[in-house]
């Protein structure tokens, strides 16, 4: 047995209701996995995966529609008041739309200093120590970004700002949705390295989501891969992005030209596929897979298979057969 | 105060709103309507419905706008029946926004199930035909004035603006600088009094505009069809008095044309201020949505 992580997603289920005809959305559907203290974890998945309603859930921002989200074991919608106020010092989340991760008639200095006062209870100078601090950890020099409204700066200031307003508790956990894909490239990498920063000096562990997959092989651990809400494959980095077992793990993969090349404009892809998450009952990837047969139709749990885990009926047990 | 304070931090918004020409133009033409609604019934020894001895008789320096077929004297009729649009307008205008807004923010907010019956009450108000209401409520008060005529008005318009400002509620509320402050751990009556509703400010301004002038026409157009005010004078009642006794007919053009012509004038720097208005602030709203 192993010790017990420091977050476990369980079951997750998300339902979408739109309209008045009461069409339902299933944005995620039956996702689990666990966040390790100290790690980084990918969380990759196309435009529509279902990746942003599942970091507003774990921050506890939106209600899941069943299953379970435990923070060091403890159910996350069962905290109250002072509890809740420690679950936000523990764990902690940054936005991708910097310019909406702030409100245009107040200072950027504000939901820093409603931070501190709120879930620290510092306030005054000593808040504006910690402030500026924390702004220079991030990369920033505090007195071009501190009395200034949003539109009076970057893109990559407010993100940082932003960063920087989640660091300020020292939270033990990070939930980072796309931080870098509104920034310039080449702000990107910087920005990035932030996080691998804070994992490797302070032992915070990451959620980082994205869609971009050199930018996870450069910065993550472990790596999950989500198809229409639906987790495919989950495993070390280096084994998932290195031998990847899933079909559509695989086809991610060929469409990088080189991925040996860890970092370099030829070797970012976007997936621009949008998207329509569905309630059927088989294998989601199934219309867009190469292998497709008759079991696909029943829909594939994830199980243990070697140093990773994997959703397809490909390497269930005696319907294991050679893909290669 | 909340609003010094928001001021304070507009102050660019607001050099903005002083330079641009539409404002400056809708405003000054709006200035001197109302200077004319606020002073004018000082400036004449008529009253509105007060006969004066001359009947039908056109513009003359004892009357300047000229008199009608009963002897009313018309340069009084228009300064206070201005004075009394205006009021309605005001009244009704501020009745539609406070109800549409009240009901939208609380509809957008919470969501659920008090969205459900809201917004269900709200498409009540919307497909009733108005007027037919508006005929059976006449029907009931025989002695309706101006107080009467725009509380009706009010309690009948606030719909479409409870729908519009629902979405704006909501869209403002699934900002992401909502959800950060939520996990800053800001308590939620600070979250809507502090980071919502002040961002709400420019859009419910220019909503009161919209219903102000909306108000207005909406009275003129019940005076017209004689459900307007049972005593008293507005600019819709001297015109459907003019329509009826065949005013322009008779080629008594001052009967008619003053009070349409402040009519036209009144609205159209109304529209024109919004124009501007919108021109200001939306850009910004637009960058930053
Ligand atoms: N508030 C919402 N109401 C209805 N549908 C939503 C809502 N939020 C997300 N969705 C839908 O859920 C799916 C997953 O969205 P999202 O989690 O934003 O995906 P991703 O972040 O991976 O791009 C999409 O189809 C999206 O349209
Ligand atoms: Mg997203």
């Amino acid at each position: 047995m192993v010790a017990q992580a420091l977050l476990e997603v369980r079951n997750l289920v998300k339902v979408f209701k739109s309209g008045m005809m009461g069409r339902e959305i299933v944005a995620v559907d039956r996702v689990s996995f666990n966040i390790e203290e100290g790690e980084i974890l990918s969380l990759l998945g196309e435009s529509g995966s279902g990746k942003t309603t599942i970091a507003r859930m774990i921050l506890r921002l939106l209600k899941p529609t069943s299953g379970d989200i435990l923070y060091k074991g403890r159910n996350i919608w069962k905290l109250k008041g002072r509890e809740l106020i420690e679950y936000y010092r523990q764990v902690q989340g940054v936005f991708q739309d910097p310019y909406s991760s702030f409100n245009p008639i107040h200072k950027v200095d504000r939901p820093l200093l409603q931070a501190l006062k709120n879930l620290q209870g510092i306030e005054g100078s000593e808040a504006l120590k910690i402030i500026r601090e924390t702004l220079r950890k991030v990369g920033l020099n505090p007195d071009e970004v501190l009395g200034k409204y949003p539109h009076q700066l970057s893109g990559g200031q407010l993100q940082r700002v932003s960063i920087a307003r989640a660091l300020l508790v020292n939270p033990k956990l990070l939930v980072v949705d796309e931080p870098v894909s509104m920034l310039d490239a080449s702000t990107r990498i910087d920005v990035l390295n932030i996080f691998a920063d804070l994992r490797d000096n302070e032992g915070v562990s990451i959620l980082m989501i994205g869609h971009d997959i050199s930018l996870s092989y450069y910065i993550s651990d472990r790596i999950i891969i989500l198809y229409k809400g639906s987790i495919m494959e989950e495993g070390e980095t280096d084994a998932v992005l290195g031998s990847p077992l899933h079909p559509y793990t695989k086809m991610l993969i060929e469409s990088i030209p080189r991925i040996e090349e860890k970092w370099g404009r030829k070797s970012r892809i976007r997936l621009d596929v949008d998207q329509k998450p569905t309630a059927m009952s088989g294998c989601k990837f199934l219309d867009r897979c190469p292998h497709a047969f008759n079991m696909c139709t029943r829909k594939p749990n994830l199980i243990r298979k070697d140093n990773r885990k994997i959703a397809c009926w490909l390497y269930k047990n005696n319907y294991n057969q050679d893909i290669a | 105060m909340m609003l010094d304070r928001i001021m304070e931090r507009h102050r660019e918004t607001l050099i903005l709103l002083r330079r641009n020409r539409k404002i400056k133009a809708g405003a000054s033409i709006l200035a001197v309507i109302l200077a004319i609604a606020v002073i004018g019934p000082y400036t004449t020894e008529y009253g509105p419905l007060e006969y004066t001895g001359a009947i039908g008789e056109p513009p003359s320096s004892r009357h300047p706008l000229g008199t009608n077929t009963f002897g009313y004297d018309l340069y009084s009729q228009v300064v206070y029946g201005l004075r009394s649009s205006i009021l309605i307008g005001l009244l009704g205008g501020i009745l539609a926004t406070a109800i549409g807004v009240l009901i939208g923010f609380i509809s957008g907010y919470f969501g659920g199930i008090i969205d459900e019956l809201l917004m269900m009450l709200t498409n009540i108000f919307l497909v009733i035909p108005t007027l037919a209401l508006l005929i059976i409520i006449a029907a009931y008060i025989e002695h309706r004035g101006i107080l009467i005529e725009s509380v009706i008005i009010g309690l009948t318009s606030w719909p479409w603006t409870a729908r519009a400002v629902r979405a704006n509620t909501l869209s403002l509320r699934n900002r992401e600088f909502v959800y950060l402050a939520r996990m800053s751990g800001m308590p939620t009556r600070s979250i809507i009094l502090r980071e919502i509703a002040p961002n709400m400010l420019s859009y419910i301004i220019m909503v009161f505009i919209l219903q102000f002038g909306g108000a207005i026409l909406y009275a003129v157009s019940l005076d017209f069809i004689g459900l307007g005010p049972t005593k008293g004078i507005s600019l819709g009642v001297i015109l459907q008095q003019a329509v009826l006794w065949n005013a322009v007919q008779l080629g008594m053009w001052w009967w008619a044309i003053p009070p349409g012509l402040l009519i036209a004038l009144l609205l159209t720097s109304l529209y024109v201020i919004n124009t501007g208005l919108d021109e200001v602030l939306n850009p910004r709203l637009r960058r930053q949505g």
